[in-house]
């Protein structure tokens, strides 16, 4: 290693390519920086292991009825308002592409208010909207009281939902808008309509593209159902916080309700790279996924 | 023989550049008609306002009886509602330059896609169509595979299946060779020879001075939105009279596989 490298100035003194062995760079570096890294590491598991926490009382609310009856809420809280969030997201995105100036204004607006305001104060705002209307009547379908049917469950799903679809409206429609010209041009040499070339050929391609960003804000949803605490639903969190104002065993249920956040989030994001795959199975690197991934989810090869 | 497609008077501006000025072509049914000319000639634009994937600013395509994209009424070209265009686009096969298969679809899927959705033919009857015109152009073995694993001629070929699946009256090619390595020309260029050999009435945009030759029936020169030169293929790719028409050929005819050896710095 210590060996000074020869130069050689006759060519007929190169040595012959068999015989020659090849030694890679070391890199020493990376030994230490992971070293330190890991110490580093060592100490801090060491801190929450032997700091103020009994980890005991983290390990009996873990299945505790309220506490799964917290986490069934913020599931059905997540899904309903991300469906809610990628519908909305879909139509003005596709308004926001529209031919007609009133259609693209109107996606413009609903982008404009609620990706400019505060997603808790929007929730608050949707909570209370009883005292604005406090009857809702619909002609022949409905006719009831606004805080009958504006429940905190419902006023979080919407609130969330409603805001989603605003971010996911810009979402769709760079998705959209990133689909080759060409696409749409040989569609309409074949004779499809705009719905159909929509349908058939935009869409498909267009939820290619975004999926990934989906897949974040499925767990950004997961995360800010939270907020719905704040407006009296009982979903994890305000679970979790009517036990400890009780026990005041409070960093033990927060960490509780992490453990159940990281393990949703964790599900999602296998979710997410299976649709991934199937969505990209059109694509050279989606038709083969990397050594990587495929053992690291023991999947068979199609 | 009878006409097939006329272009009557199209015009087409880009802000102040006028790309075509005024054509008038006529193709006869069961001809093969190559348009040559300089990049930015205009050539390639005025296939694409006879499909009317560009509206032309003034005059019509005319095709099979219809007027592309209006109705006739009196005095005045009034635009068609959109599906009724759509209905004439699909008897118009068009072959692009950069091939535009739908990426998410396989080989098969993208032949069967107009015939199944538009045509609204049985999925059955439309595969055995496909399957007959896959074979035809020599893509049989990869009809489940996607466009991204195809070589460019080989998408080419599927593209070709693709709108000779509608059956169309005329079939357009924007270029179709232009985006292709040189040693994948020569399997399109085949297809498109067996495709004319057939009776298919057929426009060429190309560059292929050579195909223009030997397939051709007529031949259209464009240069600066205008139509410089038509007829035979044979007298104009000789003997062209016009002296800018005789500087391009010129150009090209003497691109002979000749080795440079000016690097030489």
């Amino acid at each position: 290693m210590t060996q000074t490298a020869e130069q050689i100035t006759d060519a007929s003194r190169l040595p012959s390519a068999e015989g020659l062995r090849r030694r890679a760079l070391r890199h020493p570096g990376h030994w230490i920086g992971g070293a330190v890294i890991v110490a580093l590491l060592a100490l801090l598991v060491r801190s929450f292991a032997t700091g103020n926490i009994q980890w005991a009382v983290v390990g009996e609310f873990l299945t505790a009825p309220t506490i799964i009856r917290g986490f069934v809420w913020t599931l059905l809280i997540t899904a309903a308002a991300l469906v809610l969030g990628i519908v909305l997201g879909f139509v003005f995105g596709m308004m926001r592409l529209s031919a007609n100036p009133v259609m693209r204004g109107t996606a413009a607006l609903y982008v404009w208010i609620f990706r400019g305001t505060p997603v808790l104060l929007q929730l608050l705002i949707w909570f209370n909207i009883a005292l604005v209307f406090p009857t809702l009547y619909i002609p022949g379908l409905i006719d009831a009281k606004m805080v009958a049917v504006v429940t905190p469950f419902v006023a979080a799903v919407i609130g969330l939902g409603v805001n989603e679809g605003s971010y996911l409206t810009e979402v769709v429609r760079g998705g959209i808008q990133s689909v080759d010209r060409g696409q749409v041009e040989a569609a309409h040499t074949l004779g499809m309509t705009p719905v159909q070339t929509m349908r058939r050929i935009i869409l498909p391609q267009t939820i290619r593209m975004i999926l990934p960003v989906l897949g974040n804000s499925a767990a950004g949803m997961l995360k800010f159902s939270s907020l719905a605490a704040t407006i009296s639903m009982t979903e994890m969190l305000n679970a979790a916080q009517r036990i400890y104002f009780i026990n005041g065993a409070v960093i033990e249920l927060l960490f509780v309700c992490a453990i159940w956040y990281l393990a949703g989030t964790t599900v999602l994001s296998v979710i997410q790279y299976y649709l991934e795959r199937h969505f990209g199975r059109s694509t050279v690197v989606g038709a083969r996924p990397s050594r990587g991934l495929r053992s690291f989810f023991k999947t068979r090869e199609a | 023989m009878t006409t097939a497609v006329r272009t009557v008077g199209i015009r087409k501006s880009y802000g102040t550049h006028e790309v075509l000025k005024g054509i008038d072509i006529d193709v006869a049914h069961g001809e093969v008609l190559c348009i040559l000319g300089p990049s930015g000639s205009g050539k390639s634009t005025l296939l694409r306002c006879i499909n009317h994937l560009e509206v032309p600013d003034g005059g019509y395509a005319w095709v099979d009886g219809q007027i592309i994209g209006y109705a006739l009424r009196g005095d005045v070209l009034q635009e068609l509602p959109v599906h009724q265009l759509r209905q004439q686009q699909s008897q118009l096969g068009m072959v692009f330059q950069h091939f535009n298969l739908f990426s998410h679809k396989t080989v098969l899927e993208n032949v069967i896609e107009g015939p199944v959705v538009v045509r609204r033919q049985s999925r059955d009857t439309a595969i055995a169509k496909a399957r007959a015109l896959l074979e035809m152009v020599g893509m049989s073995a990869r009809e489940q595979a996607y466009p991204a694993q195809l070589s460019g001629g080989q998408k080419q070929r599927v593209a070709i299946a693709r709108a000779l699946a509608m059956e169309p009256r005329v079939m357009l090619f924007d270029e179709p060779t232009s985006a292709l390595d040189p040693e994948l020309v020569g399997e399109v260029l085949e297809v498109m020879r067996r495709l004319a050999s057939s009776g298919t009435t057929m426009i060429v945009v190309t560059h292929e001075i050579g195909f223009a030759r030997e397939v051709a029936d007529r031949v259209v020169v464009m240069i600066d939105g205008e139509v410089r030169e038509c007829g035979p293929a044979q007298s104009v790719l000789s003997d062209p009279a016009d002296p800018r028409v005789r500087a391009f050929l010129s150009r090209f005819l003497t691109e002979t596989p000749t080795i440079t050896t000016s690097n030489s710095e």
